[in-house]
């Protein structure tokens, strides 16, 4: 596909949200290793890791593909400092228990769920093929995250005031979950993704329907602080986890095992 | 290349998957294009789940033997489209599942995709019986569930329908 340097440049910045958003939540899963509630679930979560860390792959290739500099994916993920990661706020927040870590997943499966419905029909090929595959494994991620959802919310009274805690503390996250911008305009025009307005209402709606019949309600005041994930401003969190993913690929470049 | 498409399939047929051995990828699906020009040899794969630890290995093995089989330029690709399905499984190929101890994906992906772990009873490979219940829906690998055989009382994996 031969596209001009405005909108490659674009194409570029959004396949790093993209894969980062997979990259930083597929870790913050992995971290669930050896110490799920039961072993059953430990697999489950290892497994949805897998899942993302390799579509984070399949994004990133894709990213150094079109920036044409030489990179690789694990480049790209080993190699950046915090602020050039492009990763939504919300998927770096550290897990607290197993109702945040379900909550924090539900409210991500389902926004994954609408925008790589919205990419299957990308005019770039490459890019609607990855997402395909992704909303194949998508559709099961929600399936477990919203069972669970439902199951802790509706549950006993400890589990529902675990999960309602965690909607009230990661709620303010999810303001910024379809915010648009330069990246997002430009790629619209060339039909590389399809128009976003109506995602953010559709991602409510299904969320508080969910929320809902599992007992649980939108917190009442809503402090809407999470902007700019996109453009690599991030919370005190992300720093933390990037020092633990990369300190082995910095301390011994080109390792190999 | 003197070497022909139909030797490559024939090489890279004796490559079994990793983690399910009594497979090999060809009949899992994962080697989708093979072609040759006159200076190298393309291979285009495809994983079975996005995740799957067993990709690396498989692309070295297919460089390793066609190697030892005397073609020394060979491209290994990666595809994501079509994405990969269960459909493309054989009737031969589940029945060696089966009698490898894992039961296979029964129907489509088009008609009850997943849907089938959760709705269905999956038939038990030991006994065939289908007093079975469903364990977790996430097992060893990515791409198997966990069941448990009411009747013959042993765990069985399955191949999830995808």
């Amino acid at each position: 596909m031969n596209l001009d340097k405005k909108v490659k440049s674009a194409l570029f910045e959004f396949l790093l949200r993209m894969g980062d958003d997979r990259l930083i939540l597929g870790h913050r899963l992995s971290e669930w290793c050896g110490h799920a509630p039961i072993i059953e679930e430990d697999i489950a979560l290892g497994n949805i890791a897998l899942d993302l860390i390799g579509q984070a792959s399949a994004f990133l290739s894709l990213a150094a593909e079109v920036d044409s500099k030489g990179k690789t994916d694990d480049d790209l993920a080993y190699f950046r400092d915090e602020t050039q990661f492009k990763n939504l706020q919300l998927l770096e927040q550290p897990n607290v228990n197993f109702a945040g870590t379900i909550v924090r997943q539900y409210f991500f499966d389902v926004y994954a769920n609408l925008i790589l419905e919205n990419l299957t029909n990308s005019s770039f090929k490459d890019l609607a093929g990855i997402a395909e595959k992704c909303l194949k494994e998508n559709k099961y991620h929600i399936r477990h995250s919203k069972q669970w959802l439902l199951r802790l919310g509706d549950g006993t009274e400890l589990s529902n005031e675990k999960s309602q805690n965690a909607v009230d503390k990661l709620w303010r996250f999810t303001n910024e979950l379809f915010e648009k911008d330069d990246v997002d305009k430009i790629l619209i025009e060339e039909k590389i993704i399809q128009e976003t307005d109506l995602l953010k209402n559709l991602w409510d709606d299904r969320v508080l329907l969910t929320l809902g019949k599992a007992q649980l309600n939108k917190p009442i005041e809503t402090h809407d602080f999470s902007h700019g994930s996109r453009k690599g401003f991030h919370s005190e969190h992300l720093g933390h986890l990037l020092a633990e993913m990369q300190i082995l690929a910095r301390s011994y470049p080109n390792a190999k095992w | 290349m003197t070497i022909t498409e139909e030797k490559i399939w024939n090489i890279l047929e004796t490559i079994c998957d990793p983690e399910i051995p009594v497979l090999n990828i060809v009949e899992m699906g994962i080697v989708r294009k093979i072609s040759i020009d006159d200076t190298v040899c393309r291979i285009i794969v495809t994983p079975t789940y996005s995740g799957c630890p067993a990709m690396k290995t498989i692309e070295d093995q297919i460089i390793e033997e066609l190697l030892l089989n005397g073609i020394d330029s060979v491209e290994v690709k990666k595809t994501y489209s079509p994405a990969w399905t269960t459909d493309w499984l054989s009737d031969e190929t589940k029945i060696k599942l089966r009698e490898y101890g894992i039961a296979p994906p029964e129907g489509t992906s088009e008609e009850d995709f997943f849907d089938s772990i959760l709705t269905k009873n999956i038939t038990c490979p030991y006994c065939k019986s289908t007093n079975t219940k469903l364990t977790s829906e996430f097992g060893s690998t990515s791409c198997k569930s966990l069941h448990y055989c009411e009747n013959c009382l042993q765990p069985f994996e399955h191949l999830k329908c995808i």
